[in-house]
């Protein structure tokens, strides 16, 4: 028994099917690991059986600090969305209920490698020549 | 995704309360750029860049 139902899942196949590029997922959580970890990590792995384009893999908080750090990650469950680069786009906590529709728009943007902004707004950003971190709080719904 | 300076987190706050705390959200969604600026409520993509540059001092 999944946490996908079975009519959810048939219209994500049917999303997902015309992914333009490989995206690959990596999630943190830990070897003892929280139940929210867990949720995620199941979540995930069957967002990734949707589609042969997707890869996902797990790895260790705790133990590879490193790896985590280079991503940014300091909170677990964390989930970050890659595409041939990482476009900085990072999860923190269960990507479901509205967030969950978010997390599958996130994933066909990044097929495409596009970010789908309007022009005008792509040319403001690229102003951008110094770090930016933005974080938005949502709450679940 | 449109600039590689920039870093999105989507931040649960149900599972990370000390956040909500932290960054005295009282209404959602809630953006902070940088740690010390923040926009509430929805905004069009526009008025996100220009946030997103103003925090930076352009």
């Amino acid at each position: 028994m999944g946490i996908i139902s079975e009519k959810d899942r048939e219209q994500l196949v049917k999303t997902l099917k015309p992914l333009a590029n490989n995206v690959r997922i990596i999630t943190f959580t830990q070897e003892f690991e929280c139940e929210n970890c867990k949720i995620t990590r199941n979540l995930i792995k069957e967002v990734s059986e949707l589609s042969d384009q997707i890869s996902f893999e797990t790895h260790d908080f705790v133990k590879e600090r490193d790896l985590a750090k280079n991503y940014g990650v300091d909170k677990i469950p964390a989930t970050i969305l890659l595409g041939d680069r990482d476009y900085g786009i990072r999860f923190f906590g269960v990507p479901a209920g509205y967030e969950f529709t978010t997390f599958i728009e996130d994933i066909l943007l990044i097929s495409r490698r596009d970010s789908g902004l309007p022009k005008e707004v792509l040319t403001e950003l690229s102003k951008v020549d110094q770090p930016v971190h933005i974080q938005v709080m949502i709450s679940p719904t | 995704m449109a600039n590689d300076y920039i870093i999105g987190d989507m931040v649960e706050l149900s599972e990370f309360p000390q956040l909500a705390v932290k960054y005295n959200v009282q209404g959602v969604p809630k953006i902070i750029i940088n740690e010390e600026n923040s926009l509430v409520g929805s905004i069009t993509e526009m008025e996100f860049a220009q946030a997103v540059l103003k925090a930076i001092g352009k």
